[in-house]
Formats: structure tokens, C-alpha cells, sequence
């Protein structure tokens, strides 16, 4: 739960948790098993597919959320179910505790629901008088530690089996071995009895289908079975976005939600439950049965025209299984009930701005999530939409007000960049490193050497530079980026070199500017646009077949941000979409376009190694094209174990949680060193500094290069 | 269209992944013997695995002392004449075979006898009706499940069931189960352990007729 008051407690927060080793070593552990269960759990499907029909299921479902409710109400109602509906928490509370008071209820057995969790509903029953118990294992466990769940799926993976047995040993009051089968049977024990003396049942649900007013309900224990069988009075508390027309949306959604959240084609139970359902002990022989949906929020969220996808959410938890953040810090101080990226942008909505401030600012942008959603949402784009609301309601940080400031004009933008390379001068004691890191870098940059800003940027460079080609195959125009324009020019001459022996016709446009990621990052949507146009103006795409970049987060900036950003502009939204059309990344371009033959590369038989930056991978969807490159160049390719995995650079995000991206960086290294490569190459500046800056503090034996870099040097 | 050998292949493969026994039985007789034999030969007092070997705390070991001694079978589906067949053979070895007031045994039976509606063999689920309370608390109090389910019933995804389910949900109450494998977690250091409310064992008895 997020209990910080600003970004410095934040952080502080972040600390504690980086430093438990058990949390680390069962977060490693489990991203790595869960992708290739995943993987298993899907072989043979099209996951695209499948996530697609989830999705226009969904969005169908939210547009006619109060028809559906309606349905539902209906439906139900005919089987002897009362409906009722809460505006918010603290009503649907209210209503459950009167459901308990009026039929005399003492105790209380509850299965998961994390729409209880976001109510704080045990709280509230609790203070009233009831005796509430969790009966999932995971949710006990954290019931009696008076915590909240640090995952949606797996509340207390953050504990260890000697914390549950001492914690056991205390329910019991006996001393419990740390046998993970035995205290399972403990717990099996200790709640069967909870089930025998309980007369009410609190549930969630995972669907709501209106034409039958059905609920279903996923688990794996089988103790909603019992919630929802022994007590005399069943309560299910639904959220709104849970309604679906029919049972066939419903299995839509079954098909990959267990499949997504735990690797599972099914988990052990589903169970639909339609109406009051036969009870020995229940008056006449029928349980009582309520249903409580839940608005909290999720009403105005339905025709919101950036947020309504939200609402598709199936809580599976996958976006917290591969968020490098998340298995940094894990469960608590990644959202504040409902956790991993969704739990930043819902945050917002269901608890407020004021839980949701500081956790908006801790995404690195890697898109895994969005990779591996089960219902398609743009999850890390939301989750700068919510910084965006947050900055715009409480206003903007100096810092993000005076880049966004300096990127509206180029001149200005570029004239800092070459006073900087002076004023670095006494730091840098003639290496390609800064020394001693200037002030504005606190100690915690130290995890890596950062570059110092090149003599002479490659635009200075380009008009020397520019290769003569006559009867050209291809025309193209280079986007350099900042940092490969002020920092690493020589990467670019590298590129230069290669396309020009294979006769591409080269541009540098001079008016080019940052491709504004850092500010879109930073929330700054204006200065974000003001770029955006400087750019989409300064290329004339008449005049070039490609675009090509060797910096993968400036690639997917332009190619996907673009159309987007300036869509409403009334001069330039069809240039930037012909913009976007034009612009490759350089290994797809060497490989799939230009199809550069092995005879043009003689490289040593060194091994190297590739790290896929985010931004390639699954912002551009390349990941052969660089593997074939090095292979094709006479090198010997070694993969990496999580080769998909972030660098820990994220631009702004290592210089605002320098710690964590220490981390990420950290076991990257590793797994490089791991493959025993003499060379680690990758296709983005940014993760070049990152890689190389990390690799020098550790006294790497490999060097780190981009990939033009190393195919230019192969070739010499 | 998959035909039924195909269907069973895939329907035993993807069952047995998640733990379950599966056999084939060519009448409801062999599905009885192999159930009586199950129980009999299950070690005595199968609470013992089911945790009450464990410290635990007064009211839940006392939960444990109220289960009898006596081996128990559940069988709520039954017609009059299977229940009698099955009983005497129970009898025989010493099992108290019960159709109703489950309630009674709440610290636990031997094993749930039940019959299946549907198979789904792409995910080895069983599909049970279970409207009346003794079918669910069968399925969930038994140490040991086992489920006859005809081959004539297996379909290849849960969409193949789609209409007879929207039908079924449409007029009365109804309580439909999906059934997997066994109860499971991996809510302690993602360790799997089976049996942690539900059954510890699943055997499915594909029957001929």
C-alpha cells in the first residue's frame, strides 16, 4: 500500500525493498518460470488472436454497461437474487455489513476478491463486529499479517515458507515445520473449520452474464466452492466492468486468462453460479443470495475516451509478471491495492491522486506489459496519460518545465548541449567518461560511468562525412537522435560507411531536433507536439524511400507516437502518418530492405552476444534482423538468457530512480557475462550507455557496441 | 469433427498434465469395483494426509476427532438401483456409503462418487451439475474424487457446450462446475501442493456405454 507522502519517500520506500534478498531471488525466479509456462500454456493458439476478441468483447460490453446491468438485474432477479448497486467503497460496504446485521451473521468466510480489497471491505466488517476470515491460503496468509496483496494472482509471493510457519505457529499456537506440503494441510485444517461454523459467504466473481444473470468464478483451491456451498446467506461483490452479454464472452475470456495469469490452459475450478442455489441450512431450503456491483469510479471510466480500456482488464496480473520494475520492488511499493501497471492507472481512479502520484513515475516505458496483456490495453501509454492529469492538476516540476522549455526551440536545445561539452571539460581528465559526475548527478548515478558529450557532433561532422554515391539504390534519411548526434556520433559515421558501400543516397537533415520521447516520458504533451512538427517539417518524405534510425526508441517514437500526437494537427497529421511510413530501424533496414550480403562483412569469429532494446523488440517488432546480421557478418551469436529483457535505462527514469535501474542493469550484466561473449552489442544509444557505462564500473571483459559499430568494424 | 478415439487421447493427456488418474471402464459395475478397491485399499483414516496429523489448534483438531472411524463414500447421483449395488459391495469392505447429509461429515469423507455431464478434452475438465448441495459438497469434502464420465460426452473445447450450458442457465437456479484436476495452490513460494481445500486426488473412469 502506498503510504508515501512525496518522491522522496517514494523512493526511500523502494529502497527497503530493493534490498530484501528473498524478495529478489523469488521475483528472479518466478519472471523467468513464468514466461515459459506462458509460453507452453499458449503453444498451438493465436494469442494475438485470442487477445483481440478479448479486447472487442470487452469494449463491447463497457459501451453498453447499463443495458447489461439492467439484463443482469433482471435475469436475476427471477432466480431469487437480490442485486444491489454501490456508488462507491464505502457504500458497498455498507450495504454488505447490512446484509450480515439483518440475518443475524456472527461470522464470515471470504474468497479472493480483489474488488474487495479495493472496498477495504474485512476493515470495515471488522469495525462493526464481524469476524471476517480470508480463506484463499495466499489471502489468509497476508490477513494475518494485517498486509495487502503485493500480487493480484499470488497475494503473498513476497513471503518466504519460514515467515508462514512462524506466522502459523502463532494461529496454532504450536510450533509448524517449514514444509511447504505441511502447512498447506495446516491450512486446510484451521479454514475447513472456519467453513463449518461460518453463516455467510463473501465472493467475488470474475464474470456477470446478463442474459442468464449468471456469476463465474476462477480459482484453483476450491474454496469459493465452499464460500459459495456451506453459508445459509451468499454475497458476491462484482465490479461493474465484470458485466458480459453473454456465457460465450465469458469462455472468450476463460481461454486466456489462466493461461496468461499462471501458465494454466484452466484452473482446477470454474464455477457458474446462477441464482439461489439449493442449501440445507438456508430457510426453506434455498440460500439467501445478493449481489453487490460495485461503480467506485468505473461508470465515468466507461466513456472516458482515453481511459475506457482500462475497464477490460481481467485482473490475470501478467503485467506485473514481466514488469522489470515490479520484480525489482515488488507488490507493495508497485501500486497501492491493485498492483503492477494497472495498478498505476487504476490507482488513480478507484483511491485517488494522492496514492497514485508518486507510482505514475516509476514506469521505465518497456512496454512488456503491453506485450503480454490479455485484453490489448496500452497500459504504459495510460500510465503516462495519468501523469499527465496528475501534473496538470497539482502542476508540472520544474525540471520537466524547463526541458519541455529547451526542447520547443532546437537552437536553444543544441546551444546547452555544446556549452555542456565545455563545461564537462575539467571532469571528464580526457576519457570518454565523465570522471567525477557533475552536481546535478547525485551519488546514486555512480552505478555506471556515464559518456562525456563528443568533441564535435555528428551534424558538425556531416558536411566532411557526406559519402558521394552516384546511381543510388535507395534514398535515405538519417534520424539521429540526440544522443547518438552529441554523444556517440561515431556510431552513426559507422552506419554511414555501410549504407554507402551498398550504394544508399544519404541525407542529414540539418533541422532534425530531439524526437521528443524524453518529454512525452516526462508527461510534457506540449513540448512533446512542438518537436513532433519540427521534425515531421524538417524531412521532406518526397525525397526519401526511408527514414532510417539507429536509436530504437526514437524508431518506435516516430513511427507509433507520431500519427498519434499530431492527429488533430490540421497542417501536418497526413505528413506525419507518410512520416511514420517511411521510418525503419537500421538492422531491419541492412537486412529485410538493403538484404546486405555476408561477402560485404569478414568479420573475426569473436562471439557476440545481443541485447533486444525494448523499444526494438516489442515497440518495432524487429527481433531476427539483428541475430541475422551478426551471424551473417561471421560472428558467432550466443543469446542471452532474457535477451527481451529491459537494460534499466528508460532515458529520464535511470536519473529518477537511479537505484532501481542499478538493479535492472545488474542482472543484465550478468546474464551477459553469463554467455561468455567477447562482445555485447545492441541497437540504441541510450542502452549503450546504460550497457557499456555498467560494464565499465563492473570491469567487464566484453565491450559493448552498437550494432553499426561492430558490423563496420567487422568489415575492416 | 475429432472423432471419440481422438477425443480421448487429447481429453487423458491434458488431464493427467494437471494429476489426474485416468482409466477406462467398459460398464458402471467396473466403475464401482474400481471405486470400492480405491477405498479399500486407501491407507485407514486418510485424514492423515489431509493435514490433521498436523499441530493444530483446538477447534480445528477437534474437527478432526469428530470424523468417524468408519471409512466413508459419497454417492449422490445414483439411481435406486445402482445405490444398492454400490452399497452392498460398500458393506462388504466395511464403507458407509451415503447419498445425503454431507453436512454430517463436513471433517472430511473417503471419497465423492460422481457422474459427469461433460468432458472437455482440450483442457481435461469435467463439467458436473451440481444444483443439489450433496453433488457440490461430494466434489469438495472427499479426500478422493471420482468421476464416470461417458465417452459419448466428451466434446473438444468448452464452446462445444456452449448451447446446453445457455440453456441450463436459463430458467432455475443452477450451480455448474468445472473441474480440473485436484484442489491446488502455489500460494507458498509458488510451490504447487495439491489438496488444499478440494480433493487431493482426481480419477476419471471414461465408461464404454
Amino acid at each position: 500500500m502506498q503510504q508515501a507522502k512525496n518522491l522522496k519517500g517514494y523512493r526511500r520506500e523502494v529502497g527497503t525493498a530493493l534490498s530484501n534478498e528473498f524478495l529478489r531471488q523469488a521475483m528472479d525466479k518466478f519472471a523467468v518460470a513464468y514466461r515459459t509456462g506462458r509460453e507452453n500454456a499458449f503453444s498451438g493458439l493465436d494469442v494475438d488472436d485470442l487477445v483481440a476478441e478479448v479486447a472487442r468483447s470487452k469494449d463491447l460490453a463497457v459501451e453498453k454497461l447499463d443495458l447489461l446491468l439492467a439484463e443482469f438485474k433482471r435475469n436475476a432477479a427471477q432466480v431469487g437474487v437480490t442485486v444491489h448497486e454501490a456508488r462507491t467503497a464505502q457504500e458497498a460496504n455498507e450495504i454488505i455489513a447490512g446484509i450480515a446485521r439483518d440475518n443475524q451473521v456472527q461470522k464470515i468466510i471470504k474468497s479472493k476478491s480483489m474488488t474487495a480489497e479495493e472496498t477495504l471491505l474485512n476493515h470495515h466488517l471488522e469495525a462493526v463486529g464481524l469476524e471476517v476470515t480470508e480463506t484463499d491460503l495466499g489471502e489468509w496468509i497476508i490477513q494475518l499479517r494485517h498486509e495487502g496483496p503485493s500480487h493480484m494472482v499470488m497475494p503473498a509471493i513476497h513471503l518466504s515458507r519460514y515467515q508462514v510457519a512462524d506466522l502459523f505457529g502463532s494461529v496454532t499456537g504450536h510450533q509448524q515445520d517449514s514444509d511447504i506440503e505441511r502447512l498447506v494441510k495446516v491450512a486446510r485444517r484451521e479454514l475447513r473449520q472456519k467453513f463449518v461454523e461460518a453463516d455467510m459467504g463473501i465472493s467475488g466473481a470474475n464474470f456477470a452474464i446478463a442474459e442468464s444473470g449468471t456469476i463465474g468464478l476462477i480459482t484453483n483451491e476450491g474454496n469459493a466452492r465452499l464460500v459459495t456451498t456451506l453459508p445459509r446467506v451468499h454475497v458476491a461483490l462484482v465490479g461493474l466492468e465484470k458485466l458480459v452479454p453473454t456465457l460465450n464472452d465469458a469462455l472468450k475470456v476463460l481461454k486466456v486468462l489462466p493461461r496468461n495469469a499462471t501458465g494454466q490452459a484452466i484452473t482446477s475450478y470454474v464455477t457458474w453460479i446462477t441464482g439461489a442455489n439449493a442449501c440445507a441450512t438456508a430457510e426453506g431450503g434455498r440460500k439467501q443470495m445478493h449481489i453487490v456491483f460495485l461503480d467506485n469510479g468505473r461508470r465515468a471510466l466507461s466513456t472516458d475516451p482515453i481511459f475506457s480500456q482500462v475497464l477490460r482488464c481481467v485482473r490475470c496480473g501478467a503485467c506485473a509478471n514481466v514488469c522489470p520494475v515490479y520484480r525489482m520492488v515488488g507488490g507493495h511499493q508497485y501500486g497501492h491495492i491493485y498492483i503492477g501497471a494497472i495498478g498505476l492507472i487504476i490507482t488513480y481512479f478507484f483511491h485517488g491522486r494522492e496514492k497514485a502520484r508518486n507510482l505514475v513515475q516509476n514506469c521505465i516505458n518497456c512496454g512488456a506489459c503491453k506485450a503480454i496483456c490479455a485484453a490489448g490495453i496500452d497500459l504504459p501509454r495510460l500510465i503516462k496519460e495519468v501523469h499527465t492529469k496528475v501534473q496538470d492538476e497539482e502542476g508540472h516540476p520544474i525540471k520537466s518545465l524547463m526541458l519541455a522549455k529547451v526542447l520547443k526551440s532546437r537552437r536553444l536545445f543544441h546551444t546547452l548541449l555544446r556549452s555542456a561539452k565545455m563545461a564537462q571539460k575539467p571532469v571528464t581528465g580526457g576519457t570518454p567518461y565523465l570522471r567525477h559526475l557533475p552536481q546535478i548527478f547525485s551519488k546514486e548515478h555512480n552505478f555506471r560511468a556515464l559518456p562525456a558529450i563528443a568533441e564535435k557532433p555528428f551534424r558538425d561532422r556531416w558536411a566532411s562525412l557526406r559519402p558521394q554515391v552516384s546511381n543510388p539504390r535507395l534514398r535515405v534519411a538519417l534520424f539521429s537522435g540526440c544522443v547518438q548526434d552529441f554523444v556517440y556520433p561515431e556510431q552513426l559515421e559507422a552506419a554511414v560507411t555501410l549504407m554507402a558501400e551498398q550504394r544508399v543516397a544519404l541525407e542529414f537533415p540539418m533541422q532534425q531536433s530531439c524526437c521528443g520521447l524524453p518529454v512525452a516520458m516526462m508527461s510534457e504533451k506540449e513540448a512533446a507536439r512542438d518537436v513532433a512538427r519540427q521534425n515531421v517539417k524538417a524531412i521532406n518524405t518526397d525525397a526519401v524511400d526511408y527514414i532510417v534510425t539507429l536509436c530504437a526508441s526514437c524508431a518506435s517514437h516516430l513511427k507509433h507516437a507520431y500519427p498519434e500526437i499530431l492527429a488533430d494537427d490540421t497542417e501536418l497529421s497526413v505528413r506525419a502518418t507518410q512520416f511514420a511510413g517511411k521510418v525503419v530501424p537500421f538492422s531491419f533496414f541492412m537486412q529485410e530492405i538493403l538484404d546486405i550480403q555476408p561477402e560485404a562483412l569478414r568479420a573475426p569469429r569473436q562471439k557476440v552476444t545481443f541485447h533486444a532494446p525494448c523499444h526494438l523488440c516489442r515497440g518495432l517488432g524487429v527481433t531476427e534482423a539483428p541475430h541475422r546480421l551478426i551471424e551473417q557478418a561471421g560472428f558467432e551469436f550466443v543469446p542471452a538468457l532474457e535477451e527481451f529483457t529491459c537494460c534499466g535505462f528508460g532515458g529520464t527514469y535511470s536519473a529518477k530512480f537511479p537505484e532501481i535501474s542499478a538493479q535492472i542493469l545488474d542482472k543484465k550484466l550478468d546474464d551477459v557475462r553469463e554467455t561468455g561473449a567477447e562482445i555485447l552489442v545492441t541497437e540504441c544509444p541510450g542502452c549503450v550507455m546504460q550497457l557499456r557505462g555498467g560494464a565499465q564500473k563492473r570491469h567487464e571483459n566484453f565491450t559493448v557496441m552498437h550494432l553499426a559499430e561492430m558490423l563496420a568494424q567487422g568489415r575492416k | 469433427m475429432e472423432s471419440t478415439q481422438d477425443l480421448i487421447q487429447t481429453f487423458s493427456t491434458a488431464a493427467q498434465k494437471v494429476s489426474a488418474v485416468v482409466c477406462q471402464v467398459s460398464t458402471m459395475r467396473q466403475a464401482f469395483a474400481y471405486t470400492v478397491d480405491l477405498c479399500e485399499h486407501k491407507e485407514a483414516c486418510q485424514l492423515l494426509i489431509a493435514g490433521c496429523q498436523e499441530s493444530l489448534s483446538a477447534p480445528a483438531g477437534d474437527l478432526c476427532e469428530r470424523k468417524q472411524q468408519q471409512k466413508v463414500m459419497a454417492a449422490p447421483q445414483l439411481s435406486e438401483e445402482q445405490f444398492q449395488h454400490l452399497e452392498a459391495q460398500c458393506q462388504q469392505r466395511g464403507i458407509d456409503l451415503v447419498c445425503n447429509g454431507l453436512r454430517d461429515h463436513l471433517a472430511g469423507i473417503d471419497i465423492g462418487f460422481t457422474l459427469v455431464d461433460f468432458g472437455i478434452a482440450e483442457t481435461g475438465t469435467l463439467v458436473i451439475d451440481s444444483s443439489r448441495e450433496a453433488v457440490r459438497l461430494a466434489t469438495m469434502i472427499s479426500e478422493v474424487h471420482v468421476a464416470v464420465l461417458p465417452k459419448s460426452q466428451l466434446r473438444s473445447t468448452a464452446l462445444d457446450i456452449e448451447i446446453e450450458l445457455r440453456e441450463r442457465f436459463a430458467s432455475l437456479p443452477s450451480y455448474y462446475a468445472f473441474i480440473t484436476g485436484a484442489s491446488r495452490t502455489a500460494d507458498i513460494e509458488r510451490v504447487l501442493a495439491l489438496g488444499v481445500h478440494g480433493p487431493l486426488e482426481l480419477h476419471i473412469l471414461l465408461l464404454d456405454e
